[in-house]
């Protein structure tokens, strides 16, 4: 039985402000789900609480990833155990190349396997690497640059598409909040996942654009409000939000809720 | 307690006499006019005060609590080999190969090889001693005569007066050298260590140079008064790296300055390491019209270190360029000060000075004073600075652990990365290499 991440009854505050409110849900390894939702709902709130970034105060509930509760954990544990996290907006590392990063972060994951690991071997990083850019039709040029360092909007997604090849996570969370304002970041985005989806890869879609279904296919959607998942179902319901927008929703949420 | 001690200490002057600069001098049978020339610049140092805290220059360095009974006395030659210096510092820059190498155990000469091929191009590469004898025309034509000159403040007339030990590196005119040459000073016991370079390139003439100091941490202080001078004749070309990775209980004040002639390029690198307090002044004069000077610096206190680099770049000339780069970062409770001038002389039109100095704090105790300054007396320039301090960000290393990196290696990582550009400019490859080893371990908090 594959990986999974459980997210039971999760309730964060950021600056003592009540952000998420008892978010529940499931990704399994092999299925693709899009979080949708209006600004403000929540939805980078939850990725970032994923992933373990230090400003973001779990006050109840919990994430369970391949049966365990990774709450205490350290992002980097989180990332070696195979979570991944594609970010919004990545962010520039002068002096450092996107190779020279990624071996370092390989061999991070090795030694936690074996405390003594001397390292991935330069040329069959090399091989890897090449692999990977080929697989995902990249210029090999990319690896020398400095991470993020220059990058066009696109670029940077494409960086992150990569890191996430190298890194073979079991569930990758794709964190395009804002993407809609950027349809050629979130077509990279979509293609990297379409490109990598596979029956060991699960995938948290998380966007505020709403034909994200002319990009990918997800087999599970949600919506995010408030802080909460409202309402989940297939892929119609992504096309019912196309339709309809938020608002019958949130009418729905008042009528039933207060 | 500490109150009262404070303010009874005064700034005093190592227990030296005019007798060390005699018995010195005696002991290496110096010619007369080296010994006069040490002597004259003894009647300097003895005429100059030493620096105190309120001297600009010296504002922020307060070395009011060295132990000069264990620093500032000399100490007759023990027995020193080349094996006493770590082999990492001795092995060769280029793959296999250099040109030569010279090192010294404190003001002992342990090691000098020089390659034939260096030796056909006229290159001379010795110790300063013997070369005072052997090429005393050269010498005494630019030793302390118009680089570093004893006027120059207390430490360099008390280098000029005391020098014990030093290399001297000659480039004949159109000489180009492809093999590096690299020297090392290692210092083993408390003692004033008094060591100087001197780089002679005439017109045309091209080589790359390392110079390493280097000692153990010893039970009591110790003390380096350095100078360096090099002299980079019309159209030639030097690339000085000088790296520097003294134990905690250095002092070092050292008095480097460079001039270039027309044409000329000075391409200088240094990495600041180790000691317990470093004073360092850099200057260069670009003396020719359409000269090049470029300083670099990485330094890297902790624990309690203390580094005070202060540089000034000269246009002298019109046309001509230079670049500063400094870069540092600082941890624990380091402090380090970086003083930078820009000058351009009356008639130095279309010259082009930059400077910046950057930093990188890793704690909140250390701190970091950047001080820039320009001096321009011509109209037809273009000299600016910019400094900047800052952190290293939560959310950088957000990014780097969430690829399964752990803080201290995502730390590394970005600090790799910002010394980056300057460590590009070193020519030697192990060398860059030794110097990432050393800053992860400093990282770690190892050394």
């Amino acid at each position: 039985m594959g990986a999974a991440l459980e997210i039971r009854n999760l309730h964060v505050t950021v600056e003592d402000q009540p952000i998420l409110k008892g978010v529940n849900l499931i990704v399994r390894q092999g299925e693709i789900h899009a979080l949708m939702g209006p600004n403000g709902s929540g939805k980078s709130t939850l990725s970032n609480t994923i992933m373990g970034h230090p400003a973001y105060e779990v006050t109840a509930g919990q994430i369970i990833f391949d049966g365990v509760d990774i709450l205490e954990m350290e992002p980097d544990e989180r990332s070696r155990r195979g979570l991944f996290m594609a970010f919004q907006y990545p962010v520039a590392i002068p002096g450092v190349t996107v190779a020279n990063f990624l071996r370092n972060a390989l061999n991070a994951r090795r030694r936690m396997t074996n405390p003594e690991d001397k390292g991935i071997p330069i040329p069959a990083f090399r091989k890897l690497m090449i692999e990977k850019m080929d697989m995902l039709r990249m210029d090999h040029e990319f690896a020398g640059r400095y991470l993020n360092d220059g990058f066009s909007g696109g670029e940077k997604k494409r960086a992150e598409i990569l890191q996430m090849a190298v890194l073979e996570p079991q569930i990758a969370i794709m964190d395009e909040t804002d993407s809609g304002l950027d349809i050629d970041a979130l077509r990279v985005v979509s293609e990297g996942v379409t490109t990598l989806y596979g029956p060991n890869l699960g995938v948290l879609v998380i966007t505020h654009y709403q034909r994200i279904l002319n990009y990918i296919k997800p087999q599970f959607v949600h919506i995010m409000m408030d802080g909460q998942i409202v309402e989940s179902g297939g892929p119609e319901l992504a096309l019912h939000l196309e339709e309809q927008g938020y608002d019958w929703l949130r009418e729905k949420q008042n009528g039933s809720g207060k | 307690m500490a109150t009262r001690r404070r303010v009874a200490r005064e700034f005093q002057a190592p227990p030296l006499t005019r007798a060390d600069v005699e018995a010195l001098s005696a002991r290496y049978s110096e010619p007369a006019w080296l010994r006069e020339a040490r002597l004259t610049a003894w009647d300097i140092y003895e005429a100059l005060p030493m620096p105190t805290t309120n001297d600009e220059a010296w504002r922020r360095t307060d070395y009011r609590h060295i132990n000069w009974d264990s620093a500032g006395v000399l100490r007759a030659p023990n027995g020193g080999r080349v094996e006493d210096i770590p082999a990492d510092n001795r092995r060769p820059l280029l793959g296999g190969e250099q040109g030569g190498m010279i090192a010294f155990v404190d003001d002992k000469l342990v090691h000098h090889e020089a390659s034939a091929a260096l030796a056909r191009q006229g290159v001379i590469f010795t110790d300063l001693r013997s070369a005072a004898r052997e090429h005393a025309d050269l010498v005494r034509q630019h030793l302390m005569t118009h680089a570093v000159t004893p006027q120059l403040g207390k430490f360099a007339a008390l280098n000029a007066a005391l020098w014990t030990h030093g290399v001297f590196l000659y480039v004949p005119r159109g000489q180009a050298v492809t093999l590096p040459a690299h020297s090392i000073f290692y210092a083993s016991r408390p003692a004033a260590m008094l060591g100087h370079l001197l780089v002679v390139l005439e017109e045309g003439a091209s080589i790359d140079y390392l110079h390493e100091n280097l000692s153990p941490t010893m039970p009591s202080d110790a003390s380096f008064i350095g100078a360096t001078e090099l002299i980079v004749g019309d159209k030639a070309t030097l690339r000085f790296v000088n790296l520097q990775d003294w134990g905690r209980s250095m002092f070092e004040f050292s008095t480097q300055r460079a001039r270039v002639g027309h044409d000329g390029q000075l391409d200088w690198i240094t990495g600041q390491m180790g000691g317990k307090l470093v004073k360092a002044f850099m200057e260069i004069d670009l003396d020719g019209r359409g000269s090049w000077g470029r300083m670099s610096a990485l330094y890297f206190p902790d624990g309690q270190q203390f580094m005070d680099l202060d540089t000034q770049q000269n246009h002298n000339a019109p046309h001509t360029t230079s670049d500063l780069l400094f870069k540092g970062v600082l941890k624990d409770h380091s402090r380090a000060v970086w003083q930078g001038m820009i000058k351009a002389l009356p008639g130095a039109q279309k010259t082009d000075g930059f400077q910046a100095n950057r930093t990188m704090i890793m704690s909140d105790h250390a701190r970091v004073d950047s001080i820039p300054g320009l001096e321009i007396q011509a109209d037809d320039v273009r000299c600016t600075h910019a400094s900047a301090t800052g952190q290293v960000e939560e959310e950088v290393l957000f990014y780097l652990m969430s690829r399964g990196l752990p803080r201290l290696e995502a730390e590394k990582l970005v600090v790799d990365g910002f010394f980056v550009p300057v460590l590009d400019r070193i020519p030697f490859e192990n060398v860059r290499e030794r110097m990432m080893a050393y800053v992860e371990r400093k990282l770690l908090g190892e050394v």
